[in-house]
């Protein structure tokens, strides 16, 4: 049996016919070979596979795709625009987040979900967030670094975006 | 996982009938249980009844003097909601302590309870803040609700509609969680009533003490509440230690360690809600 899902895809509107049993992690790589979406364990403990369905972060291994018809999902690949890495992208290369950059995808999923919650957070606060994903080489101090350097960053550029253009007015 | 069927009601009537035309299908709630557990091939439902699609399972509310919270809420909500976390800031800081984010963004109130995991949290909440279970066909109050280990009072094919609690701001909940797993080794979750007057009422029951993790399903500890009728203090419960004989020996812990992690838990939290009481920005 299978049954007709459409979604919002990282803003594409999307449909694909799904068997009841696909995971939201397979349906992700395997139908739209969106392959930064890491499946590390299938069983809801590394959070390599996090993605977000309606702006929160949730294990893509422990979901079903038919649970995400009308959602809006949003991966790792819907973060960069234009050949520019979104601002916790970067951060994670500038402060060397990453070595094999397995997890990497998840970690920076589970970042912005922590983000909303707490715009400026302490060390204390992103540790405790990233219960849920596991990384097998950095060690996470870089990694805890990166997060609170990516969201310092992404409330500059929300500065930036609130103020007016100044050039804005000249004609 | 097997193949099987999934269908999304709108309504408890129509998942009702669904669950009554197909006698092997399962609710699916936050799945965060029931589909590890399904990829495991443990568990092989010819279908699935998604409760996502039931608009009255949802939201918290006040009813009277007392907070109903609906059996599809997540984890999350309730430790955002703030409502809970000033009527009931025990509940709310466990919620904020289940799991991981992940799993608190999709998990349920309604599914954990449905589940009745000795190791859960709620449970201890649930008895301890003397809440009542709804289901579609009647109310159920907690302290007869969970029966066994992974058993509880419902039917076969009974929906749990939604969870109500009376309003306790002096409550809270500590545990002593496996490291690996977050589950609770050992969590102590107590309660206080207050009369009209604000004052804690002299009753027998204006404390409760409830344990989960420790045994194979959650239970009160009478001496301790009585005790602390007498006296709400740290101290007055310091020699009460409950029988190790009675407790889970696993591989994560001994009985007589959980035996004396109950104590420890149950004093650290009477002493949260001291600090609650004389500094309210203090709740956990
Ligand atoms: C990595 C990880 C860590 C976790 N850590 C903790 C923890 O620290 N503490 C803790 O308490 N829990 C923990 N959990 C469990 C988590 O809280 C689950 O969400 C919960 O046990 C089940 O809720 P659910 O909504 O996912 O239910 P589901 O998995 O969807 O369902 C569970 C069962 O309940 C039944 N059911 C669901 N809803 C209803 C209803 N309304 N009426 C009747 N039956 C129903 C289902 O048919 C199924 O049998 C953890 C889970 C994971 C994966
Ligand atoms: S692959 Fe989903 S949590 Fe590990
Ligand atoms: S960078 Fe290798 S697992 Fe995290």
């Amino acid at each position: 049996m299978s049954i007709d899902i459409s979604l919002d895809l990282n803003g594409d509107a999307v449909s694909a016919t799904v068997e009841e049993r696909t995971l939201l992690a397979s349906l992700l790589r395997d139908r739209f070979r969106l392959t930064g979406t890491h499946i590390g364990c299938d069983t809801s403990q590394c959070g390599a596979c996090v993605v977000h369905v309606d702006g929160r972060s949730v294990k893509s291994c422990a979901m079903l795709a038919v649970q995400v018809d009308g959602c809006e999902v949003r991966t790792i690949e819907g973060l960069a625009s234009d050949g520019v890495l979104h601002p916790m992208q970067q951060a994670f290369q500038d402060h060397h987040g990453l070595q094999c950059g397995f997890c990497t995808p998840g970690m920076i999923m589970s970042a912005l979900d922590l983000v909303r919650h707490h715009p400026q957070p302490d060390e204390a606060t992103v540790r405790r967030w990233l219960e849920g994903n596991l990384c097998r080489c950095t060690g996470y101090h870089n990694i805890v670094k990166a997060i609170i350097a990516g969201a310092k960053e992404m409330q500059k550029e929300m500065q930036k975006a609130d103020r007016p253009d100044p050039t804005a007015a000249i004609d | 996982m097997y193949s099987f069927g999934y269908f999304r009601p709108s309504s408890v009537e129509e998942a009702l009938t669904k669950l009554n035309e197909a006698p092997e299908a399962k609710m699916l709630a936050g799945g965060q249980t029931l589909l590890p557990t399904m990829k495991q091939r443990l568990a092989r439902p010819s279908d699935l009844i998604d409760l996502a699609g039931i608009e009255s399972l949802r939201g918290i509310r006040r009813e009277g003097h007392r907070i109903r919270i609906g059996a599809m809420v997540r984890h999350s909500k309730i430790a955002e909601s703030s409502d809970i976390r000033q009527s009931l800031p025990g509940l709310a800081a466990l919620a904020a302590d289940i799991g991981d984010p992940q799993v608190r963004n999709l998990g349920t109130i309604g599914g954990s309870v449905a589940n009745a995991d000795p190791a859960a949290d709620y449970p201890a909440a649930l008895v301890a803040l003397d809440a009542i279970v709804h289901t579609h066909a009647r109310d159920l109050p907690a302290d007869t609700f969970f029966t066994g280990m992974f058993e509880t009072a419902l039917d076969e094919r009974e929906i749990i509609t939604g969870i109500s609690f009376p309003l306790r701001p002096l409550c809270a909940y500590r545990k002593f969680p496996n490291p690996a797993s977050r589950y609770p080794l050992v969590g102590v979750f107590i309660a206080r009533a207050l009369n009209e007057a604000g004052d804690h009422e002299r009753v027998s029951d204006a404390v409760r003490v409830a344990v989960t993790g420790a045994g194979s399903s959650v239970f009160r500890v009478r001496e301790m509440e009585k005790a602390l009728c007498e006296s709400f203090t740290p101290e007055a419960i310091s020699e009460i230690s409950v029988a190790a004989d009675d407790l889970n020996s696993d591989i994560h812990a001994g009985g007589e360690y959980r035996a004396h992690l109950i104590t420890v838990m149950a004093m650290r939290a009477v002493a949260d809600i001291i600090a609650a009481r004389s500094n309210p920005s203090l709740v956990r």
